[in-house]
């Protein structure tokens, strides 16, 4: 199998469409313009030796070792700073170039400690590799003297000599070799965007240095590792690599994290993960990665991972180890008995966005073939469900218009609800390089996000609105522009509906859609939102990114839909550089969505009620299916503590953690009588159920992943399961239990099926995805590579459709007793309900939720930074430690989810989006106030939890 | 020794500082030269509050601070002599003279007599060379240094 090698040009593609002809050692190249003679070079196949310079970063021209000679030119240039010139004739390998290299070289070494055999990079070190090519035999000064390289010279004290930094859990910094190269610090601040490594002092005394001399863990640093990716010798290594040794195999597969979709290389050595290497021909992540993705794959092999499955009667008794077969036939007959107990509708499942299209595909197909019902749901409706129906009701589909690429050429940015550095950090890298570049950006979110201020990174305009009000600012905005005529009338009347235009205009032109009047009801300045709607209308290429925060609100669906028709109006939409785009939370909740996981929607977004559609399945898979949607996730809940529903396949996904008003939850699980987890630990969702099904992890299954800009992007499986099975494997033993006639023997076969009956799908087979790397859907004969931008030519619905987007304030209201207004959100280093990342060393980073609050609040309150603090609401109460900041306004508190003792869904309410049911995370009235301890539910919870999870001591072996 | 201010005084005091630079193009050694002459040295603390008015990262800042040997990190003394070390200068005998102010001073290079008298430190060329050996006192150039001179140098920062 060997290593995935990737060419390294050693400076970045230039862009230009004008070719230029040169001659490399005798060999005539064209590139475009303005590309180094070291790339041209590569591209003719002749590699000029190097150190400073990757294609990652731009040219730095520091090291000395890449110099060439040009006929007709003086000197010897270096050939990475050079561009290419029509008919250059360049020479890379002549005697004076040859010595100058060898000196070079020798110069190098003559710093550098000679312990190759026993360092963590040989055989991986371009410094081993640099020294081999130029020939150097010798190093005649010898080591005498100043060095970085002993800890005592002679007996004495080597103050030059700096101390391995091994603060990072995953990664570590010994500056007794590092060549002061530069690529770190340009990787931090070029690629990362973080600007967190320098080098400090000047001439010999030059280090690296993260932050202010501090260790990596006290700096900046988030962790990306394209610092460690970047350096050409071992001064910075994976820990792994050190603890393990060199890879020597690698597979390209997707990370599992969040909705961007990174891809990387896995490398192995024989099954054991050695590390995660961003893959640099990924289109969604294009050599970058984040803390995460890099790194945070410990959870693979943490020990709370079970691996057989188990069952048992009651929640209150401990749980037993039982064989597939044993664990598989009871719960198809606990299945079959609850329906034929309780009629066919009273069982239902859950698709995971974390698992793969396949895996998803089979569950929704196990629920309608084999349930007999349409009781399937998926995490999407407590996230993105109303992108779903926003956009499918004026664009005509369910999913955002761009690829990343188109990034590049965007002019005005506007996050609406996202925070981008944390949940999407790969993609915020990629956006901060384009407004360092210039482009403008726009913010709208009660908090004062990183992006909207961090280094070299400034929006024109942060609205800090308050919590809820979303409908009646992005409206404002649309006032704006309409009555100051900075609308793209041409485009309007092109690709929209005129009379529906007008009759939106005339809305938003109201009064009380002004600025001045939603400026008081949202505490944002007048004269922010005109500035902002006037910067966006005019500012050439406009991109809308939105998140989580425009659709968890009763009016998320509006918002939506508010975003869209402000696209629509300032023509937005269909061409690289603009668009709508939903920054998607989980890896595969674009494709949770797309394979049908709606009660009302067959996969592609079909609607059950339809005919045609039916009967495509319908004669696949030889039943008649139920042409009425079945129940949503919140009616299963209401059902089951009806008593109406009593059965629950939950397929990777923690519903007591994520999912709104957690007593709620837990009370419709207890009122089932079989509920099946099938997830990697025994998340909170388990301690209410009665199967567990050991799942595997991304690294052991083959598969897809749909990432947020429709990109089908492949899983491949390194290991085998530790499981024993892959989950679609346990999803198909299922169904073959309760009597279907199921016989994959791999997902390729599944992926055909999902090809077959779904139009937009039409080409994707794995052959393909291996011959294209990955493609966007619609992927089919109008489409045969995908479609990386939506809307070209005119919307798929036809005409772009305006609707009207009437500000309701929501429900959830602050008042004496709760005056506060809570948000929920993410951080950078844990990864939603914190399963996976809280099982890794990113634990580091966040070891527990906080508040954040207001200095004004908190000193109304007597509350000091870290004091706990009772967080109460209409719905409960749970206790966690202050975090005094004015990154949030007063009236507003903050915090995140990622752990399960803070159990920040006890506060959150039952209220939800109009249109979908997706919950309103993302405003609650509370209150704060001083704090001894945990909270009632808080012990009570702890108790049950720590019970539930009695795992029984096996018994002799039979 | 001066005492040192408090971290919060510094951040005014820096603060002030950086409000009336900011508008320079290029306002990050203008900012670190005034902080210099506030403080008789850049203090650590200082370094944030500039990150943060500039909107750029710490680690920035104190790549730069680092590079410039000028910027001190701990204030000198009362005198700040800075003998030439440079090719032209050894050539004429600047180590012998080396030798002898150390001695003379009973410091080192990049040290301040414990009196805080005095702070010594080598200095790469002042464009003197014609008349090596050379040295600068507070500012003042001192050329053809010879063992009278040190004398008179020695007698001024002890005064």
């Amino acid at each position: 199998m060997g290593l995935v090698q990737e060419i390294d040009y050693g400076t970045p593609a230039s862009t230009s469409e004008k070719q230029v002809t040169l001659t490399v050692d005798g060999f005539t190249v064209t590139v475009p313009e303005g590309t180094s003679i070291m790339r041209a070079s590569m591209e003719a196949g002749i590699a000029i030796p190097k150190l400073c310079a990757t294609d990652m970063v731009d040219a730095f021209g520091s090291c000395r070792l890449c110099l060439v000679e040009i006929d007709g030119r003086n000197g010897t240039p270096s050939s990475c700073t050079t561009p290419v010139a029509p008919g250059m004739v360049v020479h890379t390998q002549t005697g004076r170039l040859k010595d100058i290299r060898r000196g070079v070289m020798e110069l190098y070494i003559s710093d550098h400690p000679l312990d190759c055999l026993t360092c963590a990079a040989n055989g991986d070190c371009e410094l081993q590799t640099q020294a081999g090519v130029v020939g150097l035999r010798d190093v005649r000064y010898g080591y005498e003297g100043d060095n970085h390289v002993f800890k005592k010279n002679d007996g004495v004290e080597n103050f030059k000599w700096m101390e391995k930094d091994e603060s990072n859990p995953y990664f570590t910094y010994d500056p007794s070799k590092c060549i002061v190269c530069s690529r770190c610090v340009r990787a931090c601040e070029e690629v990362q965007g973080t600007f967190a490594l320098t080098i400090e002092g000047r001439g010999f005394e030059s280090r690296v240095s993260p932050g202010m001399h501090q260790l990596f863990i006290d700096s900046e640093c988030v962790s990306c590792g394209a610092c460690v990716q970047a350096c050409p010798t071992a001064t910075l290594s994976e820990k792994s690599v050190i603890k393990i040794g060199q890879p020597e195999h690698s597979v390209v597969t997707t990370c599992a994290y969040c909705g961007v979709g990174c891809s990387f290389k896995a490398e192995m050595r024989g099954d054991e993960l050695v590390r995660m290497v961003p893959y640099k021909d990924g289109k969604a992540n294009r050599g970058h990665s984040c803390v995460k993705g890099r790194f945070a794959y410990g959870y693979s092999t943490h020990k709370e991972r079970i691996l057989n499955p188990m069952i048992r009667e009651k929640v209150t008794d401990p749980w037993r180890e039982v064989s597939w077969e044993e664990a598989l036939t009871h719960t198809a007959n606990e299945f079959r008995r609850i329906q034929y107990q309780y009629g066919r509708t009273s069982i239902g499942g859950i698709t995971s966005s974390r698992c793969t299209n396949e895996e998803t595909y089979l569950v929704q197909k196990l629920i309608r073939q084999g349930f007999r019902n349409n009781n399937v749901d998926t995490c999407a409706r407590v996230c993105h469900s109303p992108t779903g129906y926003g956009l499918g009701q004026t664009f005509g589909t369910s999913a955002g218009t761009q690829d990343f690429d188109s990034i590049e050429k965007t002019d005005v940015v506007m996050i609406i609800g996202a925070n981008p550095t944390d949940a999407h950090p790969v993609f915020a890298s990629r956006m901060k390089k384009r407004l360092r570049k210039g482009a403008k950006l726009i913010v709208l979110d009660p908090r004062r996000t990183d992006i909207v201020r961090s280094a070299h990174i400034e929006a024109q305009h942060h609205l800090p609105l308050k919590p809820g009000t979303n409908v009646a600012v992005v409206t404002a905005l649309a006032h704006v522009i309409v009555t100051e005529g900075l609308f793209d009338e041409a485009f309007i009347r092109e690709r929209c509906d005129w009379d529906e235009f007008q009759d939106w205009a005339s809305f938003v032109a109201l009064p009380e859609n002004s600025p001045e009047v939603v400026g008081q009801l949202a505490n944002v300045d007048p004269e922010e939102i005109r500035g902002a709607a006037r910067l966006f209308a005019t500012g050439g290429n406009g991109a809308i990114y939105y998140g989580l925060g425009v659709t968890e609100h009763s009016q998320g669906s509006t918002t939506v839909i508010a975003i869209a028709n402000l696209a629509m109006a300032t023509g937005n939409i269909g061409r690289p550089g603009v668009g709508v785009n939903p920054l998607r939370g989980q890896n595969n909740v674009q494709g949770s969505c797309d394979m049908g996981s709606f009660p009302h929607e067959l996969p592609g977004y079909r609607h059950i009620s339809g005919d045609a559609v039916r009967d495509i399945y319908e004669s696949l898979w030889g039943i008649k299916l139920d042409d009425e949607p079945g129940l949503r996730i919140p009616n299963m809940l209401d059902a089951a503590v009806d008593g109406s529903f009593k059965g629950l396949y939950v397929q990777g996904e923690d519903i007591l953690q994520s999912d709104p008003d957690t007593k709620h939850v837990a009370a419709g699980l207890a009122a089932m009588e079989c509920v099946v987890v099938h997830d990697l630990f025994l998340n909170e969702t388990a301690n209410y159920a009665h199967v567990f099904l050991p799942g595997s992890t991304f690294l052991e299954k083959d598969g897809t992943f749909t990432n947020a800009e429709r990109r089908i992007n492949r899983v491949r499986k390194v290991m085998a399961p530790r499981n024993g099975l892959a989950d679609w494997e346990v999803t198909q033993r299922l169904a073959q239990a309760m009597g279907l006639a199921w016989n994959y023997q791999h997902p390729s076969e599944i992926m055909d099926e999902i090809a077959k009956t779904t139009p937009s799908f039409a080409k994707v087979s794995y052959d393909y995805l291996d011959k294209m790397g990955s493609v966007q859907w619609p992927c089919n004969e109008q489409a045969p590579e995908g479609t990386p931008i939506m809307h070209i030519d005119g919307f798929v619905r036809g005409k772009g459709k305006f609707i009207r987007t009437e500000y309701v304030a929501t429900d959830e209201r602050t008042g004496p007793r709760f005056p506060l207004l809570l948000t929920t959100g993410r951080i950078l280093s844990q990864y939603n309900v914190g399963a996976q990342t809280r099982r890794t060393d990113n634990i580091m980073w966040h070891s527990e939720d906080r508040l954040e609050i207001h200095p004004h609040d908190a000193e109304n309150r007597g509350l000091r930074d870290g004091d706990w603090v009772r967080l109460t609401s209409r719905s409960g109460e749970t206790t966690l430690r202050a975090l005094i900041t004015d990154k949030v306004s007063p009236g507003v508190v903050y915090t995140t989810f990622h752990h399960p003792d803070t159990q920040a869904n006890v506060i959150t309410t039952d209220f939800s989006d109009w249109a979908t049911n997706c919950p309103e995370y993302k405003v609650t009235a509370v209150q704060v106030g001083a704090s001894n301890g945990p909270s009632e539910w808080q012990r009570d919870y702890d108790e049950q939890a720590r019970n539930s999870r009695r795992i029984a001591t096996l018994e002799a072996a039979e | 020794m001066t005492m040192q201010p408090a971290s919060t005084e510094i951040a005014s005091r820096t603060a002030a500082i950086i409000q009336e630079l900011k508008g320079l193009e290029g306002p990050l050694l203008p900012i670190l030269h005034g902080i210099q002459e506030e403080f008789g040295h850049v203090p650590q603390d200082a370094l944030p509050v500039i990150a943060e008015a500039l909107n750029i990262s710490k680690a920035e800042v104190h790549g730069v601070v680092t590079f410039y040997h000028d910027y001190r990190s701990h204030p000198a003394g009362r005198h700040v002599l800075k003998l030439c070390q440079a090719e032209a200068c050894q050539s004429m005998g600047s180590d012998a003279i080396a030798a002898k102010l150390k001695q003379l001073l009973g410091i080192g290079f990049h040290e301040t007599a414990r009196d805080g008298s005095v702070t010594l430190e080598p200095v790469y060329c002042l464009g003197l060379c014609a008349c090596a050996p050379s040295a600068m006192l507070d500012g003042e150039v001192i050329g053809r240094l010879d063992d009278e001179k040190l004398d008179e140098i020695v007698a001024e920062v002890r005064s």
